[in-house]
């Protein structure tokens, strides 16, 4: 019997689930392998999950919709890892729920800004950019320099944990005294627990006003260790390679 | 209430029974309403952040007024709210007239759907606002509009489909075909783009499922058929029915149809991996994603071809019908941005658009002068009909509106074609010395006047659909009815 195209459109069902069948293909061949193929995430030390001020510098991030207009994302090109440093590994980005490699470059790639500038640089830039830089047209934050709330930190921990992020039961215990550790709010206290469980975290009051932790504080706490975590002095590309 | 009439379609033989039943035409009435209002408001939100990133000081220094919360406000506006109600207004309208039967589950259904989707744009603009959002491009409701948004889709796809069912006609409607593509595809990539877990059921923030290059992945799998089913199936389906209508000529050619649709929505769904050319994302990947965007172009022009021919014979109408000239001009605009798009796929070509202002001016292409026009090419044919005058308030007004917003287009994306190709070369320039030439923020400060230039670009295509409301009122509005009640006739597919 010759086939034809009536049978199709004589019928709904049949055309929404052929439609739907036809639409499903594209997706699925490109998105499966992704989680299952071993060498699309490369295996390098140093990538941890966000201590908790920095997952709260995050969400401002977010909030602020930063993403709009500053990717996190070098790509493989000269110019590029000239400018902002090595290329960007899939790892980097795997405790990223979501991902920010952003779509557009208002502003300059962020993804390895952190320890390229000063903590007070960045609370200056984010006050008012264009007393730093004239030529800028990046919105002030002033506002940020208001009380960070992160007294419910245990609970974003632990649905990050559902969600595939290693965090431990001490992380997740640690959570809200950690923020305030790492926001240089408990001047005596001793950080050693923290920088155990949270590698490299950059340490200290970063707005200049100790006795509270402010959203300026868990922000630049981000910006400052975006891309630190792996050290590219001891990588040999080709282990990275995928 | 419009009564359907036994006329028969052209190419259509045999006597039909009479239908008493009314079409449920409020619901359409209401949704042509909100895709006026919303697109005002997406427009000038448009304008206003335009002149933002030429003059910061407009960011007012209020958390609420700055460009990263104001942006997703723009784009949700206009994709969702202005293209969403024109989408689905003119899909209810479409399927009840083409399959000769009332809308399935009434006129509650109808209004369930259209206050629900109102709902959702009002829940998410406020939100942000407010700064809620997940932070994913395009899809920055937080979960509870998503899943309310989940909900009114499905009564959506209940309502259309059921409507199908039930119909008098044996043949489902081309437009329909791309209608339902579109309500189906956009449940499937909302729901799997969107799988998160809130940190707690009374509060607002939740976090995704999926992270890093997956989460990358799938982003842009969502963002681009966003783009593919959105923004072209379900305006293709509005392409199918109210050019035909409007120039009274049958579909230039069903075999085309046929082909163009299946293979408009098997490739569409590949093209995502563009998005993320030169990345993390795995090689494969990027080649799939690029080669399939390139094998695009083909289905993309049949559907302009199948548009563009359909005036064959009626090509006078758009001397004399304005309202006809938005919709073809709509699929000019349609045919170079759907190969403009393919251009910039190619890695080569992306490595130096990516980041930068031509991808914003591709989009605006696509969207102003696609999406936004053939919404208008309906809305100046079907508020007469729907509010049933004789015509619109003026004639005069839409060819205003017609200029004022194409050279509008013309200003904004030569301004971001100037502005990208710049940024690009200037990224990638090496002096003399081997050094990087330009430092970044000499690349911003060299974009302020294409900025300008596209504000102002910007503002014309707002004043145009301020000259399209005001018309559209006067017309509502106008003591003259058309009497007795226009015949309705379906355009059969074959």
């Amino acid at each position: 019997m010759k086939f034809s195209h009536a049978i199709i459109e004589k019928n709904v069902l049949l055309l929404a689930v052929l439609s739907l069948l036809t639409v499903s293909i594209g997706g699925l061949v490109q998105i499966v392998p992704l989680f299952t193929i071993e060498s699309t995430i490369e295996r390098v030390d140093g990538v941890r999950p966000y201590s908790p001020l920095e997952l709260a510098g995050r969400n401002i991030y977010i909030r602020e919709g930063c993403y709009l207009c500053h990717s996190q994302q070098i790509r493989t090109f000269k110019d590029e890892v000239e400018r902002y440093g090595h290329y960007s590994l899939a790892a980097e980005s795997m405790y990223d729920h979501p991902f920010q490699w952003g779509s557009k470059r208002t502003g300059p790639d962020l993804a390895r800004v952190g320890g390229k500038y000063s903590n007070a640089w960045h609370v200056a830039h984010l006050n008012d950019p264009r007393a730093l830089v004239p030529e800028s047209i990046m919105p002030t934050y002033q506002f940020l320099n208001r009380p960070l709330k992160f007294e419910d930190y245990a609970d974003h921990l632990k649905t990050l944990r559902i969600a595939g992020v290693p965090y431990t039961d001490e992380m997740v215990a640690e959570a809200v005294k950690d923020v305030r550790l790492q926001a240089g709010a408990l001047p005596d206290a001793d950080t050693a627990g923290l920088l155990a469980r949270y590698p490299k975290a950059r340490l200290g009051d970063f707005d200049g006003k100790p006795e509270e932790v402010t959203e300026m504080d868990a922000l630049v706490a981000y910006l400052q260790m975006l891309g630190t975590l792996v050290d590219f002095t001891r990588i040999n590309p080709e282990d990275v390679q995928q | 209430m419009g009564v359907a009439s036994a006329i028969g379609a052209q190419g259509m033989v045999g006597v039909r029974p009479v239908v008493t039943e009314s079409y449920h035409e409020d619901v359409v009435r209401a949704f042509m309403v909100a895709a006026m209002f919303w697109g005002i408001a997406a427009f000038a939100a448009g304008v206003y952040i335009a002149f933002q990133l030429a003059f910061p000081s407009l960011n007012l220094g209020l958390e609420w007024t700055t460009f990263g919360r104001l942006r997703p406000l723009h784009t949700s506006a206009a994709i969702f709210a202005f293209g969403g109600s024109a989408l689905i207004g003119s899909s209810l309208y479409v399927v009840q007239r083409t399959c000769r039967a009332p809308l399935f589950g009434g006129a509650y259904l109808g209004w369930f759907v259209f206050l629900g989707y109102q709902l959702f744009i009002v829940m998410a603009a406020t939100g942000y606002l407010l700064g809620l959002t997940q932070g994913k491009e395009y899809a920055e409701p937080e979960w509870y509009v998503d899943l309310w948004l989940t909900i009114v889709w499905v009564a959506y796809l209940i309502a259309f489909a059921g409507t199908l069912f039930k119909r008098r006609e044996p043949h489902i409607y081309v437009a329909n075909w791309f209608y339902l593509a579109f309500i189906i595809t956009i449940a499937m990539l909302h729901i799997v783009n969107n799988v998160s877990i809130p940190v707690s059921f009374t509060g607002t923030k939740s976090y995704i499922v999926w992270a890093g290059v997956q989460d990358a992945m799938i982003q842009w799998w969502y963002g681009h058929n966003a783009v593919g089913f959105f923004l072209t199936a379900g305006f293709l389906g509005m392409m199918y029915y109210f050019i035909p209508k409007a120039a009274q000529r049958p579909v230039y050619s069903y075999r085309l149809s046929i082909v163009h649709f299946w293979a408009l929505i098997f490739l569409y769904i590949w093209a995502g991996p563009h998005h993320l050319h030169y990345t993390a994302l795995p090689d494969w990947t990027q080649t799939l994603g690029m080669v399939f965007s390139v094998v695009l172009w083909m289905p993309s022009w049949g559907g302009m071809i199948n548009g563009i021919m359909t005036l064959s014979g009626a090509w006078d109408k758009l001397r004399t019908d304005p309202g006809l000239r938005f919709s073809v001009t709509a699929v000019g605009f349609y045919g170079m941005s759907t190969f403009e798009g393919p251009v910039m796929s190619v890695k080569a070509v992306n490595g130096l658009s990516h980041y930068t202002d031509w991808t914003i001016g591709h989009v605006h292409s696509g969207a102003l002068g696609w999406v936004a026009f053939i919404c208008f090419g309906m809305m100046y044919y079907l508020v007469p009909v729907l509010w049933n005058k004789k015509g619109l308030y003026s004639k005069a007004l839409v060819e205003w509106h017609f200029w004022t917003a194409t050279i509008g287009i013309v200003f904004y994306i030569t301004a971001m074609w100037v502005s990208g190709i710049m940024q690009g070369l200037m990224w990638r320039a090496y002096d003399e010395y081997g050094f990087l030439q330009y430092s970044f923020v000499e690349t911003v400060a060299a974009m302020h006047p294409y900025y300008v230039i596209r504000g102002t670009g910007g503002l014309l295509f707002l004043t145009g659909a301020l000259f399209m409301a005001y018309n559209m009122f006067r017309t509502i509005r106008s003591a003259e009815s058309n009497e007795p009640k226009s015949a309705v006739a379906a355009v059969a597919a074959e």
